[in-house]
């Protein structure tokens, strides 16, 4: 099989001699294609910092990792993953059609092909009706929608997701939630899923990376042994009440 | 939101701008009277001593610019609108070489810490240097290389503009958010394509609000440059040759500074005019 992030010892330091943190120590971490994976942790365990090794927007200190079966940089410059972050950083003075195409036009790709692709990622995420409008006038729900399609446009085999709905209400929160496990499931691409949410981590997750801080470790990896096809159902499945205290209770050791 | 409603605001705001055009003109002639008129019942002289030779009167200002300049010449108004106008054109074309350079300036200095760390202390120096020391010099200069002498001062009018489009370049370059940064990263994005579809847009709100001041700055420098060489034709002379006159005919050079003040409010009018075409509404001022 073949994994997607392999991580054997990998450490992160930041800064040198006594002003320098540990953020990360001895992580060993594999991630099987097609897999749905939650980082989960307080703040400051080094979560969104694993998750920008994956992406190589910061190198290791020690260890090794394989991203998509190649060094990270080597992954970044064949546009091998997409990425969201919490803020939907969409470009303001782009339409909503243009900031999908963004990727695009940096990969050279035909204006043609670029609309068209830009025109099927819209519809994917339900927004095709907003192609010409600007960032400003949608909700931020609509916002992180447009950033999943930009991520997506390229079809990167691996997303990266850093606290995507950390931003969002509750309710715009779950529709969120059910949106990204259907594309998830009709794209086929793996997603490793950066989150302090434990519901949300057992409801989207096949399994469930629990963090410690200082300096971030791997305390616990729960499989999440629900149903594939998960709804609103899911949400009072009492296996899934089950799971959630046991991500919590994995939590609490870890902060003891 | 309709074609209908847009036009109808935009007329409101015109409308707006227009009476509180009127009524900052109406308080300040007022001001000007009122000072004038106590200041002489009461026979004050300080700080300013209220006589006709020092300050005229609003109406003498405006009468002089519709009598003629010179016997049997054309009136002063349409001497003072010719040679503004030849002031702007100098100062037009100072404002796009020192907006280029500084431009370039700010690019630069993104790109390598190094040359910002070698040059910024010449740029910031090069504004502490008074700009009539400069001036001569240049004109010096310009007339040994026959530099035509109008390119002359649109040079000396550079060297005031270059430096607040500079430094406003290189804070809006800095400006995309990290993530946005991280983002372009993420696709193995150029150095180049990251500055022009990620920096350059994000630094337009700042570059605008540099050019604001330059333009201003670029019509001081004009005027400054005219006057070392005793350049003719320019607003900059008739400024020296009216202040020279001052305890003769004080309206003449109270009316001049107005005309002169009026090309530098109608340049900084026309960046504002291309600023809003050109960036769109949420995203016009630098917080």
């Amino acid at each position: 099989m073949t994994l997607v992030v392999a991580a054997d010892q990998l450490g992160k330091v930041f800064g040198t001699g006594s002003d320098s943190v540990e953020a990360l120590a001895g992580i060993d971490l594999s991630i099987p294609q097609g897999d749905f994976i939650s980082l989960i942790g307080p703040s400051g365990c080094g979560k969104s910092t694993l998750l920008r090794l994956i992406g190589d927007l910061l190198e290791p200190t020690s260890g090794n990792l394989l991203t998509n079966g190649k060094q990270p940089s080597q992954a970044r410059l064949d546009r091998d993953y997409g990425m969201v972050f919490q803020s939907a950083t969409l470009l303001d003075w782009r339409t909503v059609r243009k900031n999908v195409e963004l990727p695009l036009e940096i990969m050279d790709i035909a204006a043609e092909e670029r609309s068209k692709r830009a025109g099927e990622m819209l519809e994917l995420v339900q927004l095709d009706q907003f192609g010409d409008h600007y960032p400003w006038q949608l909700s931020g729900g609509m916002q992180q929608r447009v950033a999943i399609a930009r991520a997506l446009a390229f079809e990167p085999s691996l997303l990266l997701m850093d606290e995507p709905f950390g931003a969002l209400d509750e309710m715009t929160r779950e529709l969120m939630q059910q949106e990204v496990l259907r594309l998830w499931r009709e794209t086929g691409i793996s997603v490793v899923f950066v989150t302090h949410s434990i519901p949300e981590a057992v409801f989207l997750s096949t399994r469930v990376v629990v963090m410690t801080p200082r300096p971030g470790r791997i305390s616990a990896e729960i499989t999440i042994d629900l149903p594939a096809k998960r709804d609103q159902d899911t949400r009072e499945d009492p296996r899934y009440f089950e799971l959630i205290t046991e991500v919590r209770e994995v939590l609490r050791r870890g902060e003891a | 939101m309709t074609d209908a409603s847009t036009e109808q605001g935009t007329s409101t705001t015109a409308v707006r701008t227009g009476v509180s055009v009127v009524a900052l003109i109406a308080t300040l002639v007022l001001f000007w009277e009122g000072y004038k008129f106590i200041w002489t019942a009461l026979e004050w002289t300080w700080p300013v001593n209220p006589s006709d030779r020092t300050l005229p009167h609003t109406w003498d200002i405006v009468a002089a610019l519709f009598k003629p300049a010179q016997r049997n010449g054309p009136l002063l108004i349409f001497v003072e609108l010719k040679a503004a106008l030849f002031t702007l054109r100098e100062a037009f074309v100072g404002f796009i070489i020192g907006g280029s350079i500084g431009f370039g300036l700010g690019v630069l200095f993104v790109r390598s810490k190094t040359s910002e760390r070698a040059f910024m202390p010449y740029v910031v120096g090069s504004q502490t240097v008074p700009i009539l020391a400069i001036a001569p010099m240049v004109v010096v200069w310009g007339g040994k290389l026959d530099i035509p002498q109008w390119l002359t001062v649109s040079i000396i009018a550079a060297y005031l503009t270059f430096f607040p489009v500079t430094i406003n370049t290189l804070r809006g370059l800095r400006s995309p958010e990290p993530t946005a940064v991280e983002l372009m990263r993420s696709y193995a994005s150029s150095p180049n394509e990251t500055l022009w579809k990620l920096q350059v847009p994000s630094a337009m709100p700042y570059i605008f609000t540099a050019l604001k001041v330059s333009a201003a700055a670029s019509v001081i420098g004009a005027i400054v440059g005219e006057l070392p060489a005793g350049f003719r034709g320019g607003i900059g002379r008739d400024l020296l040759q009216f202040s020279q006159q001052f305890t003769a005919a004080p309206e003449k050079l109270f009316a001049a500074v107005i005309i002169a003040g009026l090309a530098g409010m109608v340049f900084v009018g026309a960046v504002t005019a291309a600023e809003h075409r050109f960036i769109a509404g949420s995203r016009r001022e630098p917080t």
